[in-house]
């Protein structure tokens, strides 16, 4: 097993690395194989969202209330947000079965009826981690054709504050298995392997690490980007929080490769969870000596720092990301000179995305053959998504590269909800695009993507139907990149503006004729005359949706309509009185605004001055009725 | 010096003294500090600018610069409406419209009684439960218009015990 092996016990007193394993081993398959039950609550930012906590707190009472010996652990995200709050549990005799949409009742009764009884409470039923007789299993579901585990799959099955699990599952071997190869050997298995980096450049990862291990300075620094800008994106998130060690491991891993000393976690101030987990990781990776003076005994030394950002969307970008680090403002600078060459202090720094530093310990376990021989084309190993907005199965889904939009959005994320019409995807954040129902059968790779006029970005996606307004997305990226635009570039900071104004006009229905022209003219402008990707990719929201729903801007400048029926100065809350029950209320109760009446004949009216097009009324009006309508243009409104 | 003048110059203190004094030491600092006080003022930034020995409008510039930082103390409870594009595009806009209703104050802007601020946020990432409030650093998912007086109802018997005690 290389160094670590034959070097003896390492310096400092602390356990050889078989020593370490075998004790990690040792406590998990007591955790597992003990004859007691086990049940794993899913304690993710997502979960907690969704009522997490107070599940795990009434398993817990009601454990002891029934005075049962039974082992309770949190467990990170699954992948499954839409079915948040998430508890396993694991009684032997039964497969590990999932649960979904747990509460406090439903906890109340797990516990009474499938640990103190023997009923599985199989109407509660998610899945079976494993195949068995009883429940069909995560691997019986039409998704798992399509999705690899490969990053995410500790992911909500380990208890990620504890460095024992994370070991017991294999880890940490392929950083053992690293100190035993010279550096070179490492990236040029990284290079074969095709790792591309996951932040959305796509830039190749070995290619990286070669030039900061070949250029002078010192210190060497190894960044791992975990500021995860992109509104609508949480893969990051997810893996900071549910699997921190893979993460550290790939950062250890790309130290040692680089020539690096010292190594920074960036983590975004809105993650207040990672952050926190981020550091317990740390703090026991430390007390292993996986990092430190003469890790594992070996000649390698290495620290990490846990960075937490402050709230700024240009501190995704590398260069505002050291200068962030560095205590400045964070404003890019001109590259040349990369990172990999003048980064941290002005030495030669690696920064990675932090998949990019997860998929790491795969490929060194592996082998590169292994990596390339998943995705496709010039594209390999998996890519992870975020499936948010109007898709059925949210959540996070990790799929070999090449896999359709399609594939993703309808097999994994199960299609749009309430049956309504795909009408795009939004993807790679305010720098990416919004690609129609044409582009479905695109494969998601780096190269497909950006011919296609959007950019895989970091990999999230925001499905839209049939109910949302092209213009006004591309309204609300624009207003985001303008407001985050760190001022630097003239065309940048005061083109995004101009944007965003003529499209605030548009959708009030003000536009004016000329105004896609002069669209299209801005963006041309902002592009060129923009140092960072931030200016270069600020007008893709608007160039794509003028590509593919063009229509959709030329209703809104010659008819005064939104078709969407989004926009809110362009509709209209309506009862259709034909279809107005009289017996029922629900509206009237609803509306905050006090804003509905009712008439002599009990039929229920909209007053227009007091409506504030919250929908309310839309939402609580029974569906077997469906009498409150939106009317574009408002004046559509019989007086 | 006022008692409050006192109190800041002690956490600053504290702070300072953990720290270390290089310019890369700069935001730890103000995130610890804004932690404590919950805001930075003006004294503290000049007392972290001796310390660091920059000048003082390099911290201002910092200060200002990043979205996390705040100038003006908070209130007791924070609400923050993510702007996302998930949630922006499931009504997240709504929402913090119902909440400028209720709490009668704008984004950036706390209440009279120094009960609530309200803010927005671009992302907390929790997209899969759009639309998202953050309320005292618990996300809060799907929180719909009509859901912004249950949100605020524990609170109130926390504010009429407080208010009952004063009399
Ligand atoms: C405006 C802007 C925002 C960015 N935001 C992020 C981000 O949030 N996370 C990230 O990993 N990379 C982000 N990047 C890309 C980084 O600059 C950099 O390319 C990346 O961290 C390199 O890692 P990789 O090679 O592993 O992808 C951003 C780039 C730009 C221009
Ligand atoms: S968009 Fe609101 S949590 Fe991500």
């Amino acid at each position: 097993m290389g160094k670590t092996g034959d070097s003896g016990p390492p310096q400092g007193g602390a356990p050889a690395f078989p020593e370490i394993r075998s004790r990690a081993l040792a406590r998990w398959h007591k955790l597992w194989d003990s004859g007691k039950p086990l049940i794993l609550v899913g304690t993710a930012t997502c979960g907690r969202a969704a009522g997490a906590m107070e599940v795990l707190r009434a398993i817990k009472e009601e454990l002891g209330r029934q005075d049962l010996d039974c082992s309770v652990v949190e467990v990170g995200c699954m992948g499954h947000c839409y079915a948040e709050p998430i508890v396993t549990i694991s009684k032997p005799g039964y497969p590990p079965i999932c649960y979904g949409h747990v509460n406090e009742v439903i906890a109340g009764r797990l516990v009474r009826e499938f640990i103190a009884g023997d009923d599985p409470c199989l109407e509660f039923v998610l899945g079976a981690l494993e195949e068995n007789e009883l429940v069909p299993s995560f691997s019986d579901f039409p998704r798992a054709r399509f999705e690899r585990r490969i990053i995410l799959k500790n992911c909500g099955y380990i208890d990620p504050t504890d460095i024992d699990h994370y070991l017991a599952r294999g880890g940490y071997a392929a950083l053992a298995k690293a100190l035993g190869m010279p550096p070179e050997e490492i990236i040029s298995e990284v290079k074969s392997a095709g790792l591309r980096g996951r932040g959305g450049g796509g830039f190749p990862t070995g290619e990286k690490w070669e030039t900061c291990l070949r250029s002078p300075g010192r210190p060497k620094y190894v960044i791992c980007n975990g500021d995860e800008g992109d509104p609508g994106a949480f893969m990051d998130r997810a893996i900071l929080e549910s699997d921190p060690h893979s993460v550290i491991e790939g950062m250890l891993i790309a130290g040692y490769a680089s020539g690096a000393r010292h190594g920074y976690i960036y983590v975004r101030a809105e993650y207040p969870l990672a952050v926190a987990r981020v550091r317990t990781a740390l703090r026991q990776a430390r007390k292993l000596n996986l990092t430190g003076k003469n890790i594992l005994g070996s000649n390698f030394s290495f620290d990490i720092r846990l960075f937490s950002g402050s709230g700024a969307f240009i501190c995704g970008e590398e260069t505002a990301l050291i200068a962030s680090i560095e205590g400045k403002p964070g404003i890019p600078r001109y590259r040349p000179p990369y990172p990999a060459v003048k980064g941290l202090n002005g030495k030669p720094t690696v920064i990675n995305n932090v998949k990019t530093l997860a998929c790491v310990r795969h490929i060194i376990e592996n082998g590169a053959g292994w990596f390339a021989g998943i995705g496709s084309g010039k594209s390999k190993g998996t890519a992870v998504f975020a499936l948010a907005g109007k898709v059925v199965s949210t959540g996070l889904a990790e799929v070999p590269m090449g896999t359709t939009l399609r594939q993703l959005i309808f097999d994994v994320g199960s299609g749009i909800t309430g049956g309504k019409r795909f009408k795009a995807v939004q993807v790679g954040g305010p720098s990416g695009g919004c690609l129609p129902e044409s582009a479905l059968d695109l494969p998601i790779d780096f190269d497909s993507l950006q011919a296609a006029g959007a950019m895989m970005g970091s990999g999230g996606m925001v499905v839209l139907d049939e109910d949302d307004c092209m213009v006004e997305l591309a309204r609300y990226l624009t207003e985001f990149t303008q407001r985050e635009s760190c001022g630097k570039c003239t065309l940048c900071r005061l083109g995004t503006k101009q944007m965003q104004e003529v499209l605030g006009e548009i959708t009030a229905g003000k536009g004016r004729p000329g105004d896609i022209d002069m669209l299209i003219e801005l963006a041309e402008d902002i592009k060129a005359g923009s140092l960072c990707g931030l200016g270069k990719t600020a007008p893709n929201p608007v160039l794509s949706t003028l590509r593919y729903f063009r229509d959709e801007y030329e209703v809104h400048l010659k008819e005064g309509r939104c078709p969407a029926l989004m926009c809110r100065d362009l509709i209209a809350y309506y009862i259709i009185p034909e279809r107005c029950e009289r017996s029922c209320d629900a509206c009237v109760g609803t509306c905050t605004m006090e804003a509905i009446s009712t008439d002599k004949k009990r039929i229920k009216v909209i007053d227009q001055e007091k409506c504030v097009k919250c929908g309310t009324c839309l939402d609580a009006c029974p569906p077997q009725y469906s009498a409150v309508v939106k009317l574009s243009p408002p004046d559509r409104v019989p007086a | 010096m006022t008692a409050e003048q006192t109190h800041i110059e002690r956490e600053t203190g504290k702070v300072l003294s953990r720290m270390g004094r290089k310019k890369g030491d700069l935001v730890p600092i103000l995130q610890q500090l804004q932690q404590r006080l919950g805001y930075l003022p003006r004294q503290a930034m000049a007392e972290i600018a001796r310390s660091l020995n920059i000048p003082e409008m390099d911290v201002y510039g910092v200060v200002t610069f990043y979205n996390q930082f705040r100038l003006t103390p908070p209130g007791r409870h924070s609400i923050r409406v993510c702007l996302g594009t998930a949630c922006h595009m499931k009504g997240g806009y709504i929402t913090l419209d119902a909440w400028k209703r209720r709490l009668d104050i704008g984004p950036g802007e706390i209440t009279p009684d120094r009960e609530f601020d309200l803010d927005t946020v671009a992302c907390v990432g929790c997209c899969a439960m759009a639309p998202v409030t953050v309320v005292d650093d618990k996300a809060q998912g799907e929180v719909t218009p009509t859901r912004v007086d249950g949100i605020l109802l524990p609170f109130q018997p926390e504010k009429e015990k407080e208010d009952g005690k004063d009399r």
